[in-house]
């Protein structure tokens, strides 16, 4: 087994990059969109684990190839065809699901961070800090074409290849979070940081700096409280995730009560 | 090439959404310095023009500008949530780092530090949640936006609703004295022939097609505003 620090803090870097590409998922509105993309790394990870190859690269392949599908919908199409959305990637996961090998399943689903080995642990954490910095440099456009895509466009932003380039590295995040919190929960990983992070925040950089500091606070906390009970890490990460959400909405709600 | 005194020439522009004509056969020319207001009933293809002017819709016919023109946009509205976290600051900052060029613009717009009171422009604009200001300010905050990086042209969509009139009031004041002092050239959409009487050198009247264009003193009559508009002009407040 690998050291359980260097586990934590491949798992920080990963979800550090995932609260923050996740905080501009949450404000464009496609929280459940991008929870439901997710999925699609199930039948990757399969058909990866059947042919004997890596799985996060059968998980990117697919997860590549569904995002480029939504970035397809999303320009061409006059209504955000959500409802489709939602019923391709459950397909994809009842799928995967049949087709993944019996006793690799419950890992697919569910992460198995005892199967990070050194290399990929930091090739994780070399990739996630990229994630950071390209995410960085597309912040403002990202948020100038979310508040108003004509403001974008008449600046001379490119929305739609922008928007390609966030969802190409929601995929890349993901596919290195399905070992962790496994692909049903993945999708809490991106999401429920940035929820939190907006119940407090009163400015982008706050949101921002909640966002990852929420995100690492899950791994950190989820990872070393499985260790210490012997549970499954993704659920315990989820869930140190959901009581930070809670733990923040109790504080938005008090110091909003006075007004 | 176009005349150096003309910034802007539009000619037999069309544009179509699938088999719908919103504009057809649009022709005309905007010099410096100029305010060109552009009036029309309510699906009239004012917004639509405008995006085509910033190259935001498929179109047929020529748009020229001249060569190496800024161009800044005041949109009608932002459908901003007020949950977003984006601080009034955060948003000029997405478009300009340098703060001593976004109170520049602010000041222009009529925000000045510690006006009404000692930290106001601060605490209660800049560090505010954008989503919570009033429609008003929204305004003005917007046409600062687009006043950073110092446009040649402003292109400016005045809001239908969601401002009251003393607001409006101060920001065509506003528009007017920036032409003076920027030499910006002004292109707006305007539902008020009061402020057209007042601050446009041309006026051009839109319903899919050109009905009319020129200073507006010579061209609203009567006569086409009814063609413009259809029927009872009496509505329109320069009558008063």
């Amino acid at each position: 087994m690998t050291n359980l620090l260097f586990l934590i803090i491949v798992g920080v870097f990963v979800a550090a990059a995932a609260g923050y590409l996740g905080s501009f998922m949450v404000v464009k509105r496609m929280s459940l969109v991008g929870d439901a993309l997710t999925h699609v790394a199930l039948p990757g990870m399969a058909i990866a684990l059947t042919l004997g190859i890596s799985p996060v690269l059968g998980a990117l392949i697919f997860l590549t190839l569904a995002i480029i599908a939504v970035w397809y919908l999303q320009e061409h199409s006059e209504v955000y065809p959500e409802a489709l959305v939602g019923v391709i990637f459950t397909a994809s996961l009842a799928l995967g699901v049949l087709i993944t090998p019996e006793p690799d399943l419950l890992e697919a689903l569910f992460g198995n961070i005892e199967r990070i080995n050194i290399t990929e642990g930091t090739i994780a954490i070399v990739i996630s800090l990229l994630i950071v910095v390209v995410t960085r440099l597309i912040s403002k456009k990202m948020i100038l074409g979310i508040i108003s895509e004509e403001l974008a466009k008449s600046g001379g932003i490119l929305i739609s290849k922008l928007n390609l380039i966030y969802l190409l590295l929601v995929g890349v995040v993901v596919a290195l979070g399905v070992k962790f919190v496994g692909t049903l929960l993945m999708g809490a990983l991106v999401i429920v940081p940035a929820v939190s992070a907006k119940n407090i925040a009163r400015s982008l950089k706050d949101y921002y700096l909640f966002s990852i500091l929420f995100g690492i606070l899950s791994a950190a906390v989820g990872v070393t409280v499985a260790a210490t009970f012997h549970i499954t890490p993704g659920p315990a990460v989820v869930l140190t995730g959901i009581s930070i959400f809670i733990i923040t909405y109790l504080v938005r709600n008090s110091a909003k009560a006075p007004c | 090439m176009l005349d150096k005194k003309v910034l802007l020439s539009v000619s037999n522009l069309k544009v179509r959404f699938d088999q719908h004509v919103i504009l057809d056969n649009i022709s005309f020319d905007v010099k410096d310095d100029e305010t060109l207001a552009v009036i029309g009933p309510n699906g009239a293809g004012k917004s639509v023009l405008f995006k085509a002017l910033l190259g935001l819709v498929p179109f047929e016919g020529e748009i020229k500008w001249q060569q190496g023109l800024k161009i800044g946009y005041v949109p009608q509205k932002l459908f901003i949530p007020k949950d977003l976290p984006l601080t009034t600051l955060e948003f000029l900052k997405l478009k300009e780092r340098s703060e001593k060029e976004i109170y520049r613009a602010l000041s222009q717009v009529g925000f000045r530090e510690n006006k009404p009171h000692k930290g106001h422009l601060k605490e209660h604009v800049l560090k505010s949640k954008l989503g919570v200001l009033s429609g008003g300010e929204v305004q003005r905050v917007l046409i600062a936006f687009a006043l950073l990086g110092h446009p040649d042209v402003l292109l400016f969509d005045e809001p239908t609703s969601g401002v009251d009139i003393s607001a409006e009031e101060t920001i065509y004041s506003l528009l007017h004295e920036l032409q003076e002092k920027e030499n910006l050239t002004i292109i707006l959409i305007s539902h008020e022939l009061q402020i057209v009487f007042k601050y446009a050198t041309n006026v051009i009247c839109l319903n899919k097609e050109k009905v009319c264009f020129g200073p507006p003193k010579q061209v609203l009559d009567k006569e086409s505003l009814e063609k413009l508009y259809g029927g009872d002009v009496s509505l329109y407040p320069h009558q008063h």
